[in-house]
């Protein structure tokens, strides 16, 4: 590929304390690719994905989204820290969705929509409030916009995270266990919205239990166990014939 | 606004739908202690009744004096300095709390400095201190932009409104920190991942959360402002209790005016908790599916189901 990768990770660690998450994590992701993150739970699957748009810090290695650093400057052999507002701006350009949607319950859901693109976007709000109701349109709850999230479901309330998350026309997408906090037949219409971002081209990378999403919408797909990736390819490959002995325990218990 | 009640008529659509039943029919239990209480309760309230109609209170003397000018002006400025103080204390309140939160160390332990001395002081002391400030610093010189002697600056009213909204800062502060912290950090988490920054996130999104939490016990401080306010009049300030007890004093009707303080104070707080409720419908919204129904509304539904509901 001669692109620049979206995401690269270069030997990535956290750690909280004394509990070592991440032990050197590398991987790339491509632009309009989907990226799925499998592992069991304190892998250090999701920490990872939220050292991505910096709500972790990392403590070693080179993380970088679209050839920039995150949460460095890098100035001679020096890194310096952003600021509060550089890191903002950042992640601007990066939309994540939550596994319990984090939806504002104060707002309804068009106003949580467009809660970003007015307040940080400075867009009007006649303007914002088109979008939301196009982006409403697009996940499937167009009459929903004057709903408070505590009069939706679980479903519903993620698709509206999904459109609040859009609605910053971010070039890279996270999802951080997206379908793992709701009910089994609300579970099919969130994947439906998030296969039909992966048509449009959208870079995702997804966090995710859902085997049979990897396996059909997925581009490339990673096993992590332990803080590092154990295993990684086509979700087809991965999925259907592992080559290590912890992905094929892990892939036994789930499928 | 989006409170429209919508009440579905379950039980008619069971009805409708499901097989018929019959409803059982039981001999509800009696509840006797209800009975010999509410008897206990009656006479205790009659004999305190008689007793206040036998005692020596002159009751025209209490409606006399209820609207006289002087306690109408003293009500007056118990009201305007309890709302300055208590819009003082809210605004350092919600300071000091972001101050005490924040991750810079000077901030918190400025924070931290200023509401161990001001709620670890009695506000009697605190008001008496500003009061004669000018023993110590005869002069407030703060240098290119304004110097004036102390006793021109620190009259009654500003005496009273530091001493209670320095005061009532510290309280609130603690108040606005247990509001702040209540609030999920998946929120914060969204918001900065919208791209807000610190600071908008707490305005937009935090804040508007924490008030659920800050307001009850807000209304309640204020409640206790309107009455902590009788303190002032150490200072000179001439409120509710220093005007009525004037009066009282002249005319030796002391406990008649008494009760018209106390019927003051007990009107002015039923006005601010009215307030208080609809406040905290306004900030409910969004956090239960159906917001409390106000008096008026109760009343109307109590009507509507008295002359039936449509059944749809």
């Amino acid at each position: 590929m001669s692109t620049q990768p979206m995401v690269k990770a270069e030997a990535v660690h956290k750690s909280f304390g004394a509990a070592h998450i991440l032990k050197g994590v590398d991987l790339e992701v491509a632009p309009r690719e989907v990226f799925c993150l499998i592992g069991p739970s304190g892998s250090g699957k999701s920490t990872f994905l939220r050292c991505i748009n910096h709500l972790e810090q990392i403590n070693a290695g080179r993380l970088s989204v679209d050839g920039e650093l995150v949460g460095y400057r890098e100035h001679g052999d020096r890194l310096y820290e952003l600021r509060d507002r550089e890191v903002a701006a950042k992640r601007r350009d990066i939309g994540m969705v939550f596994q319990r949607f984090n939806l504002f319950p104060h707002m309804t859901a068009i106003e949580n929509v467009m809660e970003g693109p007015v307040q940080v976007k400075r867009e009007s709000k006649a303007v914002a409030r088109e979008r939301a109701k196009a982006l409403l349109d697009r996940v499937g709850l167009g009459d929903k916009g004057g709903n408070y999230p505590s009069q939706l479901s679980g479903g519903q309330q993620q698709r509206v995270a999904i459109a609040r998350a859009l609605a910053m026309e971010p070039k890279l997408m996270l999802f951080d266990e997206p379908t793992s906090a709701l009910d089994p037949e609300l579970v099919g219409d969130v994947l439906d919205v998030m296969r039909g971002l992966a048509e449009d081209g959208m870079t995702m990378i997804v966090v995710t239990h859902e085997m049979g999403f990897a396996r059909e919408v997925g581009d490339a797909l990673v096993f992590m166990d332990d803080g590092v990736v154990v295993e990684s390819g086509h979700p087809r490959d991965v999925l259907g014939s592992p080559q290590h002995d912890r992905t094929k325990a892990f892939l036994s218990k789930v499928l | 606004m989006t409170d429209k009640l919508e009440k579905e008529p379950v039980a008619d659509a069971r009805v409708a739908t499901g097989t018929p039943y019959e409803a059982i029919r039981a001999i509800p239990v009696r509840h006797y202690g209800r009975w010999v209480s509410a008897v206990v309760v009656v006479a205790v309230l009659g004999w305190l009744g008689y007793a206040f109609s036998q005692g020596n209170i002159l009751w025209a003397t209490v409606g006399d004096k209820l609207f006289d000018r002087t306690v109408v002006d003293g009500a007056w400025h118990t009201v305007v300095i309890s709302v300055c103080s208590m819009a003082l204390g809210l605004v350092l309140g919600v300071l000091f709390a972001v101050m005490r939160l924040s991750k810079n160390p000077v901030t918190g332990a400025v924070s931290w400095l200023y509401i161990w001395f001001f709620r670890g002081t009695p506000v009697y002391v605190q008001l008496l201190m500003w009061f004669n400030l000018s023993l110590i610093f005869p002069v407030i010189n703060l240098m290119p932009l304004y110097k004036n002697d102390t006793v021109a600056v620190m009259t009654p009213f500003v005496a009273a409104l530091l001493g209670l909204g320095l005061n009532e800062g510290a309280y609130m502060a603690e108040i606005v920190r247990a509001g702040i912290q209540s609030v999920d950090e998946g929120q914060t988490e969204a918001a900065h991942a919208l791209g807000m920054t610190g600071a908008r996130t707490m305005r937009r999104i935090v804040l508007p959360q924490a008030m659920r939490v800050i307001i009850p016990p807000t209304g309640n401080e204020f409640i206790n402002m309107l009455k902590t306010s009788s303190l002032v009049s150490v200072v000179q300030y001439t409120e509710l209790l220093r005007s009525t007890s004037n009066i009282g004093s002249d005319t030796t009707a002391i406990m008649e005016l008494l009760f018209v303080a106390s019927i003051w104070y007990l009107a002015l707080t039923s006005v601010f908790s009215v307030g208080q409720f609809y406040l905290e419908r306004r900030y409910a919204r969004g956090s239960l599916r159906s917001l409390p129904l106000t008096p008026w509304q109760r009343i109307k539904a109590n009507l509507s189901t008295v002359r039936r509901p449509k059944v749809a």
